[in-house]
């Protein structure tokens, strides 16, 4: 079992009180709250701040934590005091899901937060809730997608740390691979519920939720909005000026595009239901947005003709400068 | 794996009753219902039998976490929600704008 120092992770001195613990918990909770935390470490960091509150907070637990001294250091591998062990066998014998006769008991695998658990439940008189029955754990995860994979439908691996009885009745959270199909129709900020995908519930306790939030990978060539696309759809001047039929790609595959004679820079053309797929059926749009480039270096050739067009033209671009209006 | 119907997307559509969302973010119905009376949520039917539309889910559980982990109360935590919201519109704006600038060519 890895060792935490709960009093470091609130900051606060071994001897504070429990209102100077619920004052840095709450301090810290809303600094590294996920749901208001612009810091990516955040869901991580509350999770830590979290999981000391929760031991600190209790003074059965508290005590329990404190018998185990200031000796050790945050992530060592030690062991509790062997007489926790025998503490443990005798809360946890006969408990619903419990092999018959025990079995061997061992702390290695265990997780501190999952072990004053533990300890907390037997001293409010074993299992009393044997019968009770405890709904499965909610999972809210984040998924991040490729734009290929939102656009065809995609399923994806979960590394989740699923509470489960062990043996003994003992929960532990063991670490599961949870396959989760995402069909056609995410987008970016989207959020997907899988029906009883989340934790196991006991004691006939329904099955947990998963919840996903979709977030997609940045793409080189489409920017999502929504379930509409944006391109940007490079023109030649020429292309521009008198008009082409051009190859777009679209996740779809590619399509011939008309560009009208004398298209702007910065015009949207819309490429209807090339967007991504909604979920209630339909599709957003694509649109591709014109701008000009020029060829940054001229060949002779094209040096002359641009020369004799600049002389033939009598085009201005900036022919609104001189209208002398001032509004 | 999971059924079709088993996959829900929470987003406009589709219409949950009150006691399936407080269920769903582990919330007393009470407090869905305070959260109601403070403006933090719209019930889409009528008032004997309240209905919400999926996407208040995110919301509702967004309310559950911040009670559990704050220690909110209802009137504060329905503030912390319009603000929260207020910043999720403001983003989204920001994605929009965002897609149809180009990004700097080299």
């Amino acid at each position: 079992m890895k060792y935490k120092d709960y009093y470091a992770t609130l900051g606060v001195a071994r001897t504070a009180g429990a209102d100077e613990i619920k004052k840095a918990y709450r301090k810290l909770a809303q600094k590294y709250h996920p749901d208001v935390t612009q810091d990516p470490e955040g869901e991580a960091k509350f999770k830590e701040i979290a999981e000391a509150y929760q031991t600190l907070k209790d003074p059965e637990k508290r005590a329990a934590y404190d018998q185990l001294g200031t000796a050790h250091r945050p992530g060592e591998e030690f062991r509790p005091p062997p007489d926790w062990e025998k503490q443990f066998r005798e809360r946890y014998a006969g408990a619903p899901g419990a092999a018959p006769g025990g079995g061997a008991f061992s702390f290695d695998d265990i997780d501190l937060s999952d072990l004053f658990e533990g300890l907390a439940r037997g001293r409010r008189g074993g299992r009393g809730g044997a019968t009770l029955a405890i709904p499965g754990e909610d999972f809210e995860v984040t998924v991040h997608l490729a734009l290929e994979d939102a656009f065809r439908g995609t399923q994806v691996d979960l590394q989740l740390g699923m509470p489960e009885l062990d043996p003994q009745g003992v929960v532990r959270h063991v670490p599961k691979t949870i396959k989760a199909r995402i069909p056609k129709g995410a987008t970016d900020g989207q959020r997907l519920r899988l029906r009883g995908q989340g934790g196991k519930g006991f004691n006939g306790g329904r099955d947990g939720d998963l919840y996903l939030d979709i977030v997609l990978h940045p793409h080189a060539l489409f920017r999502p909005d929504g379930h509409d696309l944006y391109l940007d759809l490079p023109l030649a001047p020429w292309e521009a000026a008198l008009g082409a039929t051009i190859e777009v790609p679209t996740l779809a595959g590619a399509v011939n595009l008309k560009i009208p004679p004398g298209t702007a820079a910065g015009r949207k053309l819309r490429l209807a239901k090339k967007g991504l797929p909604k979920p209630g059926g339909g599709e957003g749009d694509l649109y591709a947005i014109v701008q000009i480039v020029n060829p940054t270096v001229l060949g002779d050739r094209e040096r002359e003709l641009f020369r004799e067009l600049a002389a033939a033209s009598r085009f201005d671009p900036r022919g609104h400068f001189s209208g002398g209006s001032h509004g | 794996m999971a059924e079709q119907h088993d996959v829900v997307w929470l987003h406009g559509e589709g219409e949950i009753p009150l006691a399936e969302l407080a269920r769903m973010a582990g919330l007393p119905e009470e407090v869905v219902r305070e959260l109601v009376e403070y403006g933090a949520l719209e019930p889409a039917g009528e008032d004997a039998r309240w209905c919400f539309r999926a996407e208040c889910v995110t919301r509702v559980r967004t309310a559950a976490r911040l009670r559990n982990d704050l220690e909110l109360e209802t009137p504060a935590l329905a503030l912390v929600l319009s603000f929260l919201e207020r910043i999720q519109r403001l983003e989204a704006q920001v994605r929009h704008l965002h897609a149809q600038v180009a990004p700097a060519r080299r």
